[in-house]
């Protein structure tokens, strides 16, 4: 079952064209990943697919994006689209504050007061982010304390507290060890059960590793998309072919 | 960009063919023991195969090495993982080589001239199978592995010819037993050889298509 499709989609910044004319479905409770050199597009798609890019000056967009079947372009509530599409960036990013505020930083914007409810929330987030058992016995204290491979587990919490339907990654793993980079891996797999995941990655062994569809893109254009074992084993366009095997990118 | 990568599959299709060479030596030598009845030559035979071991070991040791320190996906993924399973039908090839050279060294051998040209013609064409199996595999050429696959039908021919003159053999000359029995054991094995450059033939259709033998 598609969960979101990105119809025709063409993006400037000013006159550069990002994207172009790109087509694809997102299935539902599927890890798919975005592959493809810097500069490839990969990175403004992903932010399209929950609006990141209106903060960027000059960035027009054309074609639809929809979410079940509602567009999320035009007159959609932006916060609530960010509520059910969640993101989590290549730096871990916590907010300045204590591990347990930024879990219920995001419920409390959207209205959760009772202090039962947010406990709830903090302990299933943390639960589900695979970093309760190192976090429970510290929750006052600041998050900027945890090493960078719990930092983004903690925004993976943090992300997972207002119960998205959608995560997206962009490189959730770039800036960290092998260790921290198996367990956010583990974690990603474990979250497929419950949300769509969207991952941009430029490690080809974790898109092998995790991720059930895969899409190549260069200079703008998906050039290839399908199932992830028959992009890496036997891939169709010669281009990706070359990047997935280390000729060009 | 990634030159030293290309450099090593290189190397991989230069030790391929230097094991090739060397599979394809120990059946030319093996035959012609056969035929000259020369227990010396197939003496040299069984040493060879000592080489042929190593290079298994030594292609082994670098697709290990290629496959933790590169990480390959598509064409050189399947090039990698279609030379670790060749190296296993070449090492078996060798060992046939051998062990038709022990029968010429162990066994009573002698063949009427008829034989000679039947048993050339198998190992030659057997010869034939595994060079071109081993070169489509490093040309990465589709139709010379087709034409290998093919071919097998045509040893299998001569191994049922031969072993169909064996039987009326046995009927005719029931003194001869022993001789017989190793013959026909010579002509399966050089049926086997067929099999093996087969084998070969389809790990490289594999490498170049992706789908694997049925």
């Amino acid at each position: 079952m598609k969960k979101l499709a990105i119809e025709n989609v063409d993006l400037w910044y000013n006159d550069f064209q990002a994207l172009k004319g790109i087509n694809m479905d997102i299935e539902a409770k599927k890890i798919t990943a975005f592959i493809g050199p810097s500069g490839c597009g990969k990175s403004t798609l992903i932010k399209s697919l929950n609006r990141m890019n209106d903060l960027v000056e000059g960035c027009k967009i054309t074609g639809d994006i929809k979410l079940d079947g509602e567009s999320i372009l035009g007159g959609t509530d932006v916060n609530q689209l960010r509520k059910r599409v969640g993101m989590v960036f290549q730096k871990p990013n916590p907010f300045p504050m204590s591990i347990y505020d930024n879990i219920a930083y995001g419920p409390r914007t959207h209205g959760v007061r009772s202090r039962a409810a947010l406990d709830e929330i903090v302990e299933k987030s943390l639960k589900d982010a695979a970093i309760w058992e190192e976090t429970k016995d510290r929750l006052k204290r600041s998050a900027l304390s945890l090493s960078g491979g719990q930092q983004q587990r903690l925004c993976i919490a943090r992300s997972l507290a207002v119960e998205p339907e959608v995560l997206l990654m962009d490189e959730p793993t770039s800036a960290l060890d092998p260790i921290s980079t198996a367990k956010i891996e583990e974690l990603v797999i474990h979250l497929k059960k419950s949300y769509t995941v969207v991952i941009v990655t430029h490690n080809m062994q974790q898109a092998t590793r995790i991720s059930d569809s895969t899409g190549f893109f260069l200079l703008g254009e998906l050039v290839e998309f399908g199932k992830t074992s028959d992009i890496f084993s036997m891939p169709k366009d010669k281009r990706c072919e070359d990047y997935i095997t280390g000729r060009f990118g | 960009m990634r030159s030293r990568f290309d450099r090593q599959l290189e190397q991989l299709n230069d030790m391929l063919q230097d094991m090739g060479a060397h599979i394809e030596k120990a059946i030319a030598m093996s035959k012609q023991a056969l035929i000259e009845k020369d227990a010396g030559l197939a003496g040299r035979v069984v040493e060879l195969e000592d080489e042929i071991d190593q290079k298994e070991k030594d292609i082994e040791a670098l697709c290990m090495k290629l496959l933790l320190q590169q990480q390959p996906v598509a064409r050189d993924l399947r090039m990698i993982s279609g030379a670790l399973k060749m190296i296993t039908d070449m090492e078996r090839i060798g060992d046939q080589a051998t062990d038709i050279a022990e029968i010429v060294i162990e066994g009573d051998t002698t063949l009427s001239e008829a034989k000679k040209g039947q048993f050339t013609k198998m190992a030659d064409d057997t010869i034939k199978m595994v060079a071109g199996s081993i070169e489509a595999f490093v040309k990465k050429d589709l139709q010379m592995a087709k034409d290998v696959i093919k071919y097998d039908d045509v040893v299998d021919e001569l191994f049922d010819s031969i072993k169909s003159d064996l039987i009326e053999l046995i009927r005719t000359d029931d003194a001869n037993g022993g001789q017989i029995l190793d013959l026909l054991m010579i002509a399966k094995y050089f049926e086997r050889i067929g099999d093996h450059a087969v084998n070969i033939a389809r790990w490289a259709k594999y490498s170049i298509t992706g789908r694997q033998a049925q």
